[in-house]
């Protein structure tokens, strides 16, 4: 599992049985499933350590306009970090070169570095494809796919990307990663059916299985809970609790109840006017952010003054 | 529209019934018909007493005389909005009846005059030498060999470029294919046979007739509309699908046959249906690359192969000694040929009812 490098997954087809693919999916069975019904409050030893992730002056375009503008912040391992911030603000770009998928847009550029684990991925010989394999990401609108079964969404990553698979082990995954998802008792007696057929909450907690399944080290979730019910959203915060012991987790929101009750760190963003760039304000423990921010546009912004 | 009174003490004098561009009245349900048929009728005597009456002319001018007199009588009935609204639904539905005229005139002919020629023999043998009777089924073979080939060849051609135009293709380069496409929709169908004609002259000389020829021809007519109508398909899969299979760390290609042509599948097949059944009709194309020939081929690589549309053609503008039996089998052909195309629709809607997805 430490073995798990930008650069030795280069050109790898990511074979299924890898050490390090295998060393993950042992250890996280491992890990206590069963536990989830008993959840501790955020507390307690990581099931397993995952990786940092370190911004370094990264400023980020879109063609000409200069969107993002030299935000240095350390995404801690094992924990939440919630980034705030009014609309326009650049979170939602930030968020989204993490794991490159901010270049997939016409004419975005990035400069700067992000380190995951003191590795640059925008180093040069590091395939962006690798990067997603550790960086995964949830997005705003829950996207099953729409031609593929509940249990063929979960296992939509190692049937794309890790060649023939055991059946059983395939099984296993999907179970497990349902299970962490909070959603197995829900759908285990209707895996064959299309995963478009749930509710919005379900699809969403479908996602963040399907995102698990594939054992990122970072999973990035870009307002996962803005199109659904407050009950699903409570449903996904427990779990983003639960999650951050395996994974690092990022998380953009526009709701800061949402970022006071489930992150552990929070960075608030900003943007002087409308068409300059954004940049971020300061990134520190969430409670200090919400009691005692150390700038003035935190404290307007937390407090519902403006934006 | 009435203004709302300006004075709140004054009360209102609106009311649901009158005034808002209607006058409270309303014609009766029959009104529609009772305007179209008084407006024919009336069409039809004052043609009748100029003395050019047909029926055909009778129904046109009645029905924009029915648009005027729907107007007319709901006007002080029912008020401005309300006639307007009957006059321009007279007027669509007219339009509507119009176009399907000529549709359904032509199958009702094909249909009458074709079932007089259809017969078991029609669609088991040739026609090598026979003055009565005889068959179409070289046609009918040749008709589906040099469309399958067509297909085969247009398909991979066709589908592959509506790939790179939606998937990878960008600036100058792609809006000059996307030009190029539009083009070649555009080209005359003996275009397409000449240049298919003139492509295997070079290489086996001139008078050269083969199906397969025939097949090229059509291929050029075809991949056009798979790359149209693909290109349209793959459009309206949503971005965050193909986001969603990146964020797992797919490659790009792995993303495009595993997600996006996988959601678009259904449209993807009753695009090709379509492109087949509005290539499998052509004539002069095939007029000129696979000749006419009166007996059985089923080899497009070897020699002229007859097929359905110049069957018709050719049944028409030459008949034999019985002229009659000749016109019979040209009608007959022509609604084979429709009862293929008609089958190649089913075909699509039932693939696109059993595989669409539903997209957000």
């Amino acid at each position: 599992m430490e073995g798990r490098k930008l650069k030795d997954m280069l050109g790898s087809e990511s074979k299924p049985g890898t050490e390090a693919e295998e060393g993950r999916n042992t250890m996280s069975q491992a890990g206590p499933v069963t536990e989830t019904s008993s959840r501790p409050e955020g507390v307690g030893a990581p099931a397993r350590p995952a990786k940092t992730l370190e911004a370094k002056e990264v400023n980020l375009y879109y063609g000409d306009f200069h969107a993002v503008e030299n935000v240095n912040m350390t995404i801690e391992p094992n924990k939440v970090t919630a980034l705030i911030g009014s609309s326009g603000c650049g979170k939602t770009t930030f968020l989204r070169s993490l794991n490159r998928m901010h270049e997939l847009t016409r004419g975005a550029t990035v400069k700067g570095s992000i380190q995951l684990d003191g590795e640059d991925v925008y180093g040069g010989g590091v395939d962006p494809v690798a990067v997603r394999r550790l960086i995964g990401m949830v997005f705003q609108q829950p996207n099953p796919f729409p031609t593929m079964s509940i249990y063929d969404n979960v296992a939509a990553g190692l049937n794309f990307n890790a060649g023939k698979i055991k059946k059983s082990a395939k099984d296993e995954i999907v179970e497990r990663s349902l299970r962490g998802a909070h959603l197995w008792d829900e759908v285990k007696d209707r895996l064959g059916r299309p995963g478009s057929g749930l509710s919005g909450g379900q699809q969403q907690r479908l996602c963040i299985a399907r995102a698990t399944a594939v054992s990122p080290e970072v999973l990035l979730m870009d307002e996962p809970c803005s199109a659904l019910d407050p009950v699903a959203t409570l449903a996904i915060e427990d779990l983003i609790g639960e999650l951050k012991k395996e994974y690092t987790i990022a998380i953009v929101t526009h709701n800061m109840q949402q970022a006071a009750r489930a992150s552990d760190n929070t960075a608030f963003f900003n943007l002087d006017e409308s068409g300059k760039p954004g940049h971020l304000v300061e990134i520190g423990p969430t409670d200090e952010i919400f009691t005692k921010p150390k700038k003035k546009e935190t404290e307007d912004y937390v407090s519902g003054r403006f934006g | 529209m009435t203004p709302p009174p300006a004075d709140a003490a004054v009360l209102s004098t609106r009311s649901l019934f009158s005034g808002e561009g209607s006058r409270g009245g309303s014609l009766p349900s029959w009104a529609p018909w009772g305007a179209f048929v008084g407006a024919v009728v009336f069409c039809g005597l004052v043609e009748a007493v100029l003395g050019w009456f047909t029926i055909a002319l009778m129904l046109v001018f009645g029905c924009l005389v029915a648009i005027v007199a729907i107007y007319a009588w709901s006007r002080p009935v029912e008020g401005a909005r309300r006639a307007k609204d009957r006059a321009v639904t007279m007027a669509i539905v007219a339009a509507f009846g119009v176009a399907m005229a000529p549709l359904i005139s032509l199958l009702y002919e094909v249909i009458v005059r074709g079932a007089a020629g259809i017969s078991w023999e029609f669609f088991t043998s040739d026609s090598r030498g026979v003055v009565a009777g005889g068959g179409a089924a070289h046609a009918i073979v040749g008709t589906l060999v040099i469309t399958a080939c067509a297909v085969v060849i247009s398909v991979p051609i066709g589908l592959m470029a509506a790939i790179y135009m939606n998937e990878y293709g960008r600036g100058p380069l792609r809006r000059a294919l996307t030009f190029f496409v539009d083009v070649m929709t555009g080209i005359p169908s003996i275009v397409a046979g000449l240049f298919a004609y003139a492509l295997f002259e070079l290489f086996f000389g001139p008078g050269i007739r083969m199906g397969i020829m025939g097949s090229i021809a059509l291929t050029v007519l075809m991949i056009p509309i798979v790359i149209r109508s693909a290109e349209e398909v793959l459009k309206i899969v949503p971005d965050h699908l193909r986001e969603a299979s990146y964020a797992l760390g797919t490659p790009k290609w792995k993303t495009i046959t595993k997600v996006v042509l996988p959601t678009a599948f259904a449209g993807l097949v009753t695009g090709v249906m379509l492109a087949t059944a509005r290539i499998i009709g052509e004539t002069a194309p095939l007029l000129v690359t696979t000749g006419v020939v009166d007996s059985m081929n089923a080899d497009p690589f070897q020699g002229r192969m007859q097929n359905l549309a110049v069957y018709a053609y050719n049944e028409y503008r030459s008949p034999g000694v019985m002229k009659q039996a000749s016109f019979d089998r040209a009608w007959a052909a022509a609604l084979t040929l429709i009862l293929i195309v008609m089958i190649l629709n089913v075909i699509a809607r039932l693939v696109y009812r059993r595989y669409k997805t539903e997209i957000r």
